[in-house]
């Protein structure tokens, strides 16, 4: 996927414009996992969203693979290949399910609108290996989301976007809201399914750290920008943009001497540079200077 | 290692104890039977300490908190067990002596902000109506000292935003209005129950740091209540670490981060992210929590602890004082258990990050 020059604004009233992604460009390679960090209201989630077709952008190009999705008449044309394609989890699990729906109900569902499975028997059997990939007994097939747990919940979200085997799968703060011992097994279970199935996984989240361990490279964000953009390590060791060095300040170590001793970084709208340019300055690691 | 019964030894034993719950056991009554939410607690609170209460969903810390504050629902009740706030028993306290003693002694932030705060009245009036409600002031002093409030707890442009609803705010703004009605009246204790869950990493640093700078400032004691022990390290002098309704280690935070004993604090510890090498799987604690309806006759981490021994789901081990300030309830650390090791890449801490 390819994403040039992408912008998406709100428009409120004559006055007020929300700008929020502003004028983005980034590529995602196949097979990769993508980190997106930044704080809330940075556009992570509106990013997601318009590159999953959600919204139309306001201005600039979204391609997947030769198609340039963000035209309206082309999107229609390929519209059913796209949302096999692109699956997406988002945060709030108890809302993403449909709470008059069984667990069983709900992995077909995308099962049934693609004709994936002529006989019923064959569906079911589909939907067992799925809940066994995620690591949830069969038994579930019958329960509603409100009798699951958190991060059941969440293992059925996932069954239920890798149904139908798609290309990319954005999961937008999967792990937010959920405990660290049932973070940590969400978290395995992604990188075992990344794995086996190969597919491109962007992967937004506040918490930097998370995505030191999971993904391949990390954009950064702020307020509708990208303000970094590098392979994992390269942002680690080598963060550019005042806002990395603060989000990176603020992740907490489980060290209880150095943290009490810690600076924590701030950053505000007066560091920002106005009339800055997205430049390479190392290779393959940008920076909006 | 001496054998002892659950005492718990505070970081300095000459400090006053503003807080102090001995052996509380907290059931629930419900059509399924009774739920034992909390069991046999004991721990102390001295004066400006901060003691974090660590554990998954559903291991009872929230109870624990509300139990002291009296907030639970009517078919909960107190099974045995001692709560001496300063130098009261509040035990049996009723309703209108607890009403007296809610937000003058102690006060609580929850989770969410947004829940907590009335959308439709204006911050500046709920927070005057906290500091109306305990001391006796005009309406005009009141609205001032609220106004100082606010500047205090760090909220920009105080005086604009004094009159706004709490739905122009973001959480972490939201957050710092609930904990200026928290500080309304000048508690003694302050129950922080997991304040900075439901806001990201920056704003998270924020409120922490706030939190710890009032705390100083006012000689606050706190309970701060977390899932997540990454958070806890900045803030917590004593960290205590809670499973199935049960303390199950308790210590300072050099203590538990240092040299955890227990093998449910080397979970939590190794679902951290930064512990682990990329690439490889993160270690997680397999499972979930017991359900409490009828809890486990032997000590209820055994069935997703890898260094359970056998006794282990047999009897329920007693507390092991390690040192004067850290204790541990495992059988791993009785003279007769086999030898165990922490594992390795606790013992290698992580590199610093940044």
């Amino acid at each position: 996927m390819d994403v040039r020059h992408l912008k998406q604004y709100f428009h409120i009233n004559d006055a007020f414009t929300i700008k929020a992604v502003d004028d983005i460009s980034f590529q995602l390679h196949r097979g990769e996992i993508f980190g997106l960090a930044g704080e809330s209201g940075s556009g992570k989630s509106t990013l997601a969203r318009t590159l999953l077709g959600l919204y139309l952008p306001t201005d600039g190009e979204i391609y997947y693979k030769k198609y340039c999705i963000s035209d309206k008449h082309i999107y229609q044309q390929h519209k059913k290949e796209l949302q096999k394609n692109i699956q997406i989890i988002f945060q709030d699990s108890a809302a993403a399910l449909n709470p008059r729906m069984t667990v069983e109900e709900i992995i077909a569902e995308p099962l049934i609108i693609h004709h994936i499975y002529s006989r019923k028997a064959e569906r079911r059997a589909k939907i067992h290996d799925l809940l066994k990939l995620v690591g949830l007994d069969y038994n579930f097939s019958r329960c509603y989301p409100t009798e699951l747990s958190g991060g059941q919940r969440q293992r059925v979200s996932i069954a239920r976007s890798i149904s139908l085997d798609p290309a990319l799968i954005i999961a937008d703060e999967p792990v937010a809201s959920l405990d660290v011992s049932i973070q940590a097994q969400i978290i395995n279970l992604f990188q075992t399914l990344q794995r086996e199935k190969k597919f491109t996984f962007l992967f937004i989240a506040h918490d930097l750290s998370l995505l030191r361990f999971l993904s391949d490279r990390i954009g950064v964000m702020y307020r509708g920008k990208m303000m970094e953009l590098a392979e994992t390590e390269e942002v680690f060791s080598n963060p550019l943009h005042p806002y990395t060095k603060s989000l990176l300040s603020a992740i907490p170590v489980p060290d209880p001497i150095y943290e009490r001793t810690k600076k924590f970084l701030t950053f505000d709208e007066t560091q920002l540079v106005e009339n800055a340019c997205w430049q390479e300055s190392r290779k393959e690691h940008y920076v909006l200077v | 290692m001496t054998f002892v019964k659950v005492i718990f030894y505070r970081k300095a034993l000459d400090m006053d104890n503003v807080l102090q719950i001995e052996n509380l056991s907290v059931s629930f009554a419900t059509e399924a039977g009774e739920i034992e939410a909390v069991r046999d607690v004991s721990l102390s609170l001295g004066k400006g300490e901060t003691l974090a209460i660590v554990g998954e969903s559903g291991c009872g810390k929230s109870v624990l908190c509300k139990s002291i504050l009296k907030l639970l629902p009517s078919n909960a009740f107190i099974k045995q067990g001692k709560i001496i706030a300063g130098d009261q028993d509040i035990t049996e306290f009723s309703e209108m002596q607890m009403r007296s003693l809610r937000g003058s002694l102690f006060s609580m932030v929850f989770q969410d902000p947004m829940l907590s705060l009335n959308p439709t009245i204006p911050v500046g009036q709920q927070i005057i109506e906290a500091i109306l409600s305990h001391q006796n002031l005009s309406q005009k002093v009141a609205a001032k000292r609220a106004l100082e409030l606010l500047t205090w707890v760090g909220l920009e442009e105080p005086a604009q935003r004094f009159y706004l609803q709490p739905h122009f705010f973001s959480g972490g703004m939201c957050q710092r209005c609930v904990l200026a009605i928290a500080l309304a009246s000048q508690p003694q204790i302050l129950f922080a129950d997991e304040p900075t869950t439901a806001l990201d990493v920056t704003m998270q640093a924020q409120i922490l740091d706030l939190l710890k700078s009032i705390q100083e400032k006012l000689g606050l004691s706190m309970v701060f209540i977390s899932h997540d022990l990454g958070v806890v390290a900045r803030i917590a002098d004593r960290i205590a670490i809670m499973y199935a309704g049960k303390i199950v280690e308790i210590g300072t935070a050099e203590d538990i981060f240092y040299d955890p004993r227990h093998p449910y604090t080397w979970g939590l510890l190794q679902a951290q992210p930064c512990f682990t090498a990329r690439g490889s799987r993160l270690h997680n604690i397999p499972g979930m929590p017991p359900a409490l309806l009828q809890p486990p006759q032997g000590d209820a981490f055994a069935v997703r602890n890898e260094y359970a021994l056998k006794i282990d789901y047999e009897k329920m081990p007693p507390f092991y004082k390690i040192s004067e300030t850290h204790s541990a309830a495992t059988w791993l650390l009785d003279p007769r258990a086999p030898q165990m090791v922490i594992p390795e890449n606790l013992q290698i801490r992580c590199e610093h990050i940044g």
